[in-house]
């Protein structure tokens, strides 16, 4: 006999389960394991990956990084940022703190670069614009994550983590050059004029 | 025993001391929903952009003022007069120490006005999450522990309420499936407030500059309070789900065993869900991620799709065994759509599948929340689930805790019976912009996207414009729906026509009361072993509730794969 859920159970309730219903529990199984096996695999197969380089670092350790990296390859500013131009494939780093992102990172499409995050003072968002690639930026944590632009074009680094009354002053920015290779005009730092540089496509990010 | 009154509608027996904390809890928790919605109305109308009403400092706080009342008081007050209703009420039983419920009530009212009180004035402007090292006055983690405190020995007391009852021999052989259902929020309510303890103790001392807090650290434990107190509203709502299908259509229990594992994977896997919020964290590997963000292989998740089956297969079956036979959908055709509690609960079970369920489970994905973390698709996935759903079926089934414990009639019905339509078309409309806004990476807690005063300014696609003013659009009309149901519960509790003693409400339809009190659905008798059903293959005797599951299912495996499809195409990160 049937009873609803308000009512006390036959004394003993432990019974066969009707076909219908197993049907769906083992649908409902099998969905879960795809579910579950896709994230192993995207890791042994996709390109993207949250897994990235993880340790901790001082507000203090992780700012003479990012001075000596400005101090290393800057080729300009924008507004009072700098601008820095780090060759393909080395260590690049993003200071977020109350309420700004430095330095500007001028890239290469193409090259593998790694990108390391960590904030000075409070939680921060690093969210890139338009392309919608979001990381948590925790102060006293380098999160060094290995990137690969895949097109050209200017992009902004949007904190999309609450951080104070500025929070969204907070803008950075991201500028990609097509590899000199690719590229009719000399060497990428012959471009003095970094703010020119969005291309048309740029806000075609999908 | 005069301490007891027998409910005329349900033969269930109340103790007076049930009655007063039930009440008492589900007063304080509508206060707290009128400051949340107050709040949810100005945030809405800064985030509007064409709007922009309050100005940054003011949007933090009211948005602070709302995840807080809404999130943590609205609902854990509900939650607790939910469990003296599930234990006391359903099973005839007394409350064994009622000074304790009002000690803890005490406890958690007066938590709740300090942190209201440190919201309002501008020492507390951190946020629902309040992440270390930003920095509250020392009396808000003081009031959030209090509050924990309170609610863990009402949990407690929950527990006694259950033993006592058994011994006293209150009901025969096992507890009723809602009771079981309450049960599972009752202990994934102990394990989340443990982990408040264990994060806002510390907070509170490192707030008086007593000790270190770690942020990563504080993240983690965190969340196992923040995310895992949205897991006691899932089995809290699931088990209202039974509830309300019980009293509207006679919804029948398909298989005891299957709904009650159910559940049990609840309690073992669901409190894992704190990974949700660090997939894209530096302090955790793959592995750990993986691991956790699955619930031990999405075993919850599997829950979960299991009561979104069993319930609406309940309710078919309930309804065929009363002849409601034809076709595969005669059923759903000849349901009291004009019950509130009726089109709550299914508002509440279908938006908490199709958007919150769905969005959740994809978002949650180790590697498409580097597509989703921060953005506006995150609270467009809680609004469909805690808002459409939970609170949805909490509102649902005050429709019927008015009449059965308030014993009064609910006022301004007719608007009762538009307000669960006006409240869930509102909420996905909602949810879903808000959704869709994030796509294009819209961030959440932002007060101005324009960036007007940035040293860059980023320029969302128009189309954000269209689609924030259509979530605009949503919002308010949930808004209105939530009103009303502030209106229709105040006016009906405090001056509402009472209901004489000792009547059931057994046809007195026309007076306020929904058609579950009015127009009961006919007790099941052992005649009614559905063996003249028509079965159907293997779609069996609720092929409705099996194609409605499929479409589902087939949503839920488009929307997953998209998103992975968007994933590609972004920059190769690692």
């Amino acid at each position: 006999m049937f009873r609803t859920g308000i009512e006390p159970p036959e004394r003993v309730w432990w019974k066969k389960v009707h076909k219908t219903e197993k049907v769906w529990v083992w649908i409902a199984f099998g969905w879960c394991m795809v579910l579950f096996a896709m994230m192993p695999l995207w890791h042994a197969r996709g390109g993207q990956n949250p897994s990235g380089i993880r340790a901790t670092v001082g507000a203090d350790a992780f700012r003479d990084r990012v001075n000596e990296f400005i101090a290393d390859y800057q080729v300009g500013t924008d507004g009072n940022i700098p601008v820095v131009e780090p060759p393909p494939g080395s260590d690049i780093y993003l200071e977020a703190a109350m309420w700004y992102w430095r330095p500007v990172l001028r890239l290469q499409r193409g090259a593998e670069y790694t990108l390391h995050l960590s904030s000075l003072d409070l939680n921060h968002g690093f969210s890139l614009y338009p392309l919608n690639i979001n990381f948590q930026v925790v102060p006293g944590y380098d999160y060094g994550l290995r990137v690969t632009p895949n097109e050209a074009g200017e992009f902004h680094i949007v904190c999309n983590e609450f951080c104070g009354i500025g929070h969204h002053l907070m803008v950075g920015k991201v500028i990609v050059i097509d590899p000199p290779a690719a590229a009719d005009a000399g060497t990428p730092s012959d471009r003095a004029d970094v703010g020119s540089d969005a291309s048309a496509d740029a806000g075609g990010g999908r | 025993m005069n301490a007891f009154r027998t409910c005329p509608t349900t033969g269930l027996k109340v103790h007076s001391q049930a009655d007063a904390l039930i009440k008492a809890n589900a007063v304080v928790a509508t206060v707290t929903l009128l400051i949340g919605g107050i709040a949810a109305l100005l945030v809405l109308l800064t985030r509007w952009q064409a709007v922009l009403l309050l100005d940054a400092e003011m949007f933090y706080r009211m948005l602070t003022v709302h995840g807080m009342n809404m999130l943590i008081f609205f609902i854990i007050f509900f939650e607790m007069a939910v469990l003296y209703f599930a234990s006391a009420v359903l099973l005839n039983a007394r409350v064994p120490a009622a000074w304790l419920g009002w000690v803890a009530f005490a406890l958690m009212v007066v938590g709740t006005v300090m942190v209201e009180w440190t919201m309002w004035t501008g020492r507390a402007d951190v946020l629902f999450t309040s992440y270390v090292p930003l920095r509250a006055h020392p009396l808000y983690y003081l009031g959030v522990i209090l509050f924990a405190v309170g609610a863990l020995v009402v949990v407690g007391h929950f527990f006694a309420i259950l033993v006592v009852a058994k011994r006293e021999k209150t009901y025969e052989g096992s507890v009723p499936l809602v009771t079981f259902g309450a049960l599972t929020a009752a202990i994934i309510a102990a394990v989340t407030l443990l982990h408040g303890a264990i994060i806002y103790i510390p907070t509170f001392l490192w707030s008086l500059d007593m000790m270190p807090v770690d942020p990563q650290l504080y993240r983690l434990v965190w969340w196992g309070l923040g995310h895992s107190s949205q897991q006691i509203n899932v089995a809290a709502m699931v088990a209202i789900w039974y509830l309300l299908g019980a009293f509207t259509v006679g919804a029948v229990v398909l298989n005891e065993k299957v709904s009650r594992s159910a559940f049990v994977l609840y309690i073992l896997f669901i409190s894992m869900a704190s990974a949700h919020h660090l997939l894209v964290d530096p302090g955790f590997g793959p592995a750990w991620k993986i691991w956790n963000t699955s619930y031990f292989m999405y075993m919850a998740v599997m829950a979960s799709m299991i009561h979104g089956f069993t319930v609406p297969a309940g309710m078919e079956l309930g309804m065929r065994l009363r002849g409601a036979t034809q076709g595969l959908f005669g059923w759903l055709k000849r349901a009291p759509w004009g019950d509130p509690g009726f089109s709550s609960l299914v508002f509440s079970v279908v938006v908490f599948g199709f958007v919150g369920g769905i969005t959740g489970v994809t978002f949650g994905t180790e590697q498409i929340n580097i597509i989703a973390h921060n953005t506006l698709r995150i609270p467009g996935h809680f609004h469909a689930t805690v808002v459409s759903g939970t609170a949805m079926a909490f509102m649902g089934v005050t429709y019927y805790v008015i009449p059965l414990i308030f014993r009064r009639e609910i006022a301004f019905y007719k608007l009762a019976k538009i307000q669960p339509y006006l409240f869930a078309i509102g909420m996905v409309v909602f949810s879903m912009a808000m959704t869709f806004a994030g796509t294009f990476g819209v961030p959440r807690r932002h007060w101005d996207i324009s960036f007007s005063m940035a040293p860059f300014q980023p320029e969302f696609s128009p189309a954000v414009d269209l689609i924030i003013g259509v979530m605009a659009v949503g919002g308010l009309l949930g808004i209105v729906g939530g009103a009303i149901y502030i209106v229709v519960t105040v006016v009906s509790v405090f001056f509402g026509k009472r209901i004489p003693e000792g009547e059931s409400g057994l046809g007195m339809e026309g007076r306020g009361l929904p058609l579950g009190i009015t127009n009961p659905p006919r007790p099941l008798t052992s005649a009614d072993d559905g063996s003249d059903l028509e079965s159907r293959g293997w779609l069996g005797t609720i092929p409705g509730t099996m194609v409605l599951v499929l479409i589902f299912l087939l949503a839920f495996i488009t929307y997953y794969f998209v998103n992975w499809n968007l994933l590609s195409f972004v920059w190769r990160v690692g």
